[in-house]
Parts: structure tokens; sequence; C-alpha cells
């Protein structure tokens, strides 16, 4: 299907402590702003590495723009943000400007050189997410806020039809994380990319996601946020009153 | 003796350039290993040096000849650590230190059969730089121009799994493939810099530079020719302190390197008090 962006059939993945996801069955349309949502453990994450073939899918298929994974190669069309603590050596000598320069790298041949039109590719990039201020600095000066908005710059930079974002707010206080998801979906509107956001917090990203995928191992729901909210299996599952608390934001 | 006059001798001249183009790769390929958390892997690959060294030397293979045997065996085990750490659930250390356990152990149990230490192989202990010889400087000076030309062409991607594997395999870089490149052009080096710094001392060609640099450094590139500069005058100065004092060459050479590495924290402390912690 021509706008069918993530597809996922039966798909299953084991660790060696045992399954980690069951028969997840999905599809993600063109312009969609997906919140994988779940408790710890659930799968959330090894669910994206899956797609983005970090993890071995152990049963079942996927495919990404209508590709095979296993034959997938258009990786200048994904732009991915992982969880920043995680990722970043504290004492990585690199600029912020080199770092976003990374995302570049998918759209480039061997052997891979950055250009004029490139290097003011960055600049723009910075400057929309009102970072240019920091081109200088060394990833491992800057605030955790600062950091996720150079690794989301990293991560669009090369404009990817899909962003995949690993719980990006982990590190982040309210505040921030609001702002955060709030740039999330000014960048699905503007420019039509499609999102896939893992998230512990189902009720601050319901605000923004037109989807909403509830996973523990299997899919529990898939659909709007709306509909969550008024899911009698999501109130058998939370409780009415847990249910209220997630959704009363909305 | 003055300056002079020891760098109109040929043995002096052979131990200056060799010993810089050694230092030059070790540095360059150092910041990358530092960040990957391979900082290691020089000593165990020069441990595996070591026994293989013992094998050629029980063939009678001798000086540039004993490279015939040692690298296939160098870079058969620097690939070996990285698929032990690939698949065999083992973290980096690990496997450099299982690759590192076999190398000497083997070495030792060659040199016993074939007569105990001699002094060929004593000398790969402690590297012996003013005994190079002219085909070892050509061989140096090539593997010199391969290394810098393969890091020339592969330097985003060495810069991207350096950064993060995972986002490195997400730009669509064939992670596996430029990771056996780094530790491949190691292998060559290390057997290299045997010679010069000898098995006791020849992590620090590797890891020193580039530890001094990350203290200064403003950007990646930056950071790559601050190592190259601190390794390359390490050697350089390391060899004449040694000749004018009578000093062994590599423990001269690793000496120096040490300082550069505390002028340059003392240097942060005083440039960026903030980020000194």
């Amino acid at each position: 299907m021509p706008g069918e962006i993530v597809a996922t059939e039966l798909l299953s993945c084991s660790y060696r402590e045992g399954r980690v996801l069951e028969d997840i069955s999905f599809r993600v349309e063109r312009g969609d702003y997906v919140g994988i949502v779940g408790p710890n453990g659930s799968g959330k994450s090894t669910l994206i590495k899956a797609l983005l073939s970090l993890v071995t899918i152990g049963t079942g298929s996927a495919t990404l723009f209508g590709t095979p994974l296993s034959d997938f190669r258009d990786w200048y069309k994904v732009g991915y943000l992982p969880q920043s603590l995680h990722l970043v050596n504290p004492v990585f000598p690199a600029t912020v400007r080199e770092t976003v320069g990374l995302g570049l790298l998918s759209l480039k041949r061997f052997p891979k050189r950055l250009n004029r039109a490139d290097n003011d590719k960055i600049g723009t990039i910075l400057e929309e997410l009102g970072i240019s201020g920091l081109e200088h600095k060394l990833i491992g000066e800057l605030s955790g806020g600062q950091l996720q908005r150079v690794l989301l710059a990293r991560a669009i930079v090369n404009d990817p039809e899909l962003l995949v974002l690993d719980e990006p707010t982990a590190a982040l206080d309210p505040e921030t994380r609001d702002r955060f998801y709030a740039m999330i979906a000014d960048i699905n509107r503007s420019r039509g990319v499609t999102v896939l956001l893992v998230t512990h917090d189902s009720g601050a990203i319901g605000e923004y996601a037109s989807r909403m995928l509830y996973l523990d191992k299997k899919i529990l729901f898939y659909g709007s946020f709306d509909e969550f909210c008024c899911s009698p299996e999501m109130s058998s599952l939370f409780g009415e009153h847990s249910q209220h608390l997630m959704c009363h934001r909305h | 003796m003055n300056l002079l006059e020891i760098l109109s001798y040929g043995f002096i001249q052979r131990a200056l350039l060799a010993g810089t183009l050694i230092a030059l790769l070790c540095s360059v390929l150092g910041v990358f290993l530092v960040l990957r958390r391979l900082s290691l892997i020089g000593d165990g690959l020069a441990h595996v040096t070591f026994g293989s060294t013992a094998i050629a030397l029980a063939l009678k293979f001798y000086s540039a000849m004993s490279l015939l045997v040692t690298m296939p065996i160098v870079l058969l085990a620097s690939l070996g650590i990285l698929k032990l750490t690939e698949k065999g659930r083992l973290s980096g250390d690990a496997a450099i230190g299982l690759v590192s356990a076999l190398g000497i152990s083997a070495g030792i149990i060659l040199a016993s059969v074939g007569g105990g230490y001699n002094v060929d192989l004593l000398s790969y202990l402690f590297g012996n730089i003013l005994s190079i010889r002219s085909e070892e400087v050509v061989i140096a000076a090539l593997l010199c121009l391969g290394v810098m030309l393969l890091v020339t062409l592969y330097y985003h991607e060495l810069f991207a799994i350096s950064f993060s594997d995972e986002l490195a395999k997400v730009s669509g870089i064939r992670t596996s493939f430029i990771n056996s490149i780094l530790v491949l052009l190691t292998a060559l080096s290390v057997v290299l810099a045997m010679k010069l710094v000898g098995i006791m001392l020849i992590s620090s060609l590797l890891i020193v530079p580039a530890a001094g640099a990350l203290q200064l450094a403003r950007g990646f590139k930056v950071c790559i020719i601050l190592a190259a500069l601190q390794g390359c005058s390490s050697v350089i100065i390391g060899i004449i302190i040694s000749i004018m004092s009578n000093l062994p060459a590599s423990a001269s050479i690793v000496m120096v390197n040490l300082l550069f590495f505390a002028a340059a924290c003392v240097t942060r402390r005083i440039i960026y008090p903030k980020n000194s912690n």
C-alpha cells in the first residue's frame, strides 16, 4: 500500500529471559503520530528496535515503506532518536554541529563527505530548533533538554519520512517534556513526517499523538486517544479511576 | 654530543622517521579505540604478537621476515576479539583478556620448547627502536600511507560508530565492516609498534595521545589532530632524550607521552575550570 509506512504481521521477539513481544500486528499510515505506551518491560523499546533491525525478529514479519526489513536499504527515509542518556559518552569530543552532521550520512555514498549545502542544512535545522547558539559547544556540555534537541536535529536533518523516538523525554522535567512533545507534533504536522514515539507517559502523549498503541508484550489497544479513553477493555485493565486520570488532560 | 651530531646518525634518522610514522598511526587509531572503549586492544594484540613472534623465530623467520608470520596471526586475533564481543556474549575487555592470555601463554610455551627466551624475543618485550632497519622503515611508511588513506576514506563512518553503533546502523552504515576495518588497522599498527616500545608499553602509544587530546579538543577532527601531534612529538622528544641521557628509548617515549597528558590535564583546568571535574 502506498501510504503504509510500517506494517508488522504476527511479529515476535525473544531474549534469553524469554519472549518479549508476542504476535504483534499493526499498521502505521503516512502522517500518523503513534504513541507507543505500556508498563516497564512491556517490550516498547524492543518493538521499535525490531522495526529498525537493531534486534533480531524471532517469528513473523515486518515491512518499512512496503519493503521487508531484511531487504530495506533506504535508511535515509528514517530518523531515529534513542534514549539520549544511554547514548552519549559525556567525554565524547564532538561539537553540536559535528553531531548533527552525522544525521546526513545516510544520504551519502562512499566516500561520505559533507559539502557546503550540507553545512547550510545543518545551520538551518539548528536555527529551526532554536539551538543555533550551541553549534560550537561539545555535546558533553549540554543540559538534558539541549542534548535532546541536538539529537532530534540529528534525527531530522536528513528530512526523514519516518521519525522513531525511544523514550525521548525520560530525563526531562514535565515542562520541557511537554514542549518537546509539542515540537514533535509540529514536525509531524508541518513536515508530514510519520512519528513513532515510545513513552511510559500515556497521559501526556495522548495530548499530541493521533494514535495510541498500548503494549504489554502483546498489543492490548491500538486506536485514537479518544477511543483509548472510552475503551471498556482499557477500563477493565486500569480501572475507571486510573483511566480517567490518564485521560483528563485530553 | 650535540643535537645536530645526534641527528646525523643513520640509525637515529631511521628511528625518528619510523617512530613518527608509527606514532601517527597509533594516535589516530587510538582516538577511535578509546571512544569505542576498546583501549586495551593494543595490549591484547601485543601479547598475541609476542606469541606469533615466538612462532616466527621457531620457524627461523627473523627481523622484517617475521612480519610474514606475525601479521596474519595478529590480524586473525583482532577479528577474533571483535567476534567474541559481537557474538560471544563477552564485553570488549573480557574478549581482549581472553585473546591476550592465549597469545602470551602460546608465546611462553613456544619459547620454552624452542630452548628458552633468546635475544630477539626479549627485544619484543621492551622494544628497540634504535635497531630498526631500513626495510622496516619502508614497511612503516607504506603501512602509514595505507592506514591514513583508509581512515580518510572512512572518516565519517569511523566517527559514527565511535559516537554510537546503534545510530550508525540506523544511518545505513555497515557497522560490522567498519569495526573490522578499525581492528585490522589497529592490528597492523601494533605489529609495527612492537619494535618501537615493545609489548609492555604498546598500549601507551594508542591510549595516552588520545587521552591527552580528549582533555583539550573541542571537536572530533581537532581531537584526532591533537592526538597525532602529541604522539609524534612524544616519539621525537623521547628518542632524543634517550640518546642524550643514555636511557631506554621505549620508556622515554612513554614518559614524555605521559608528561604531555599531565600538561593537557593542567591546561584543561586552567582554560575550562567549569568542565574540569
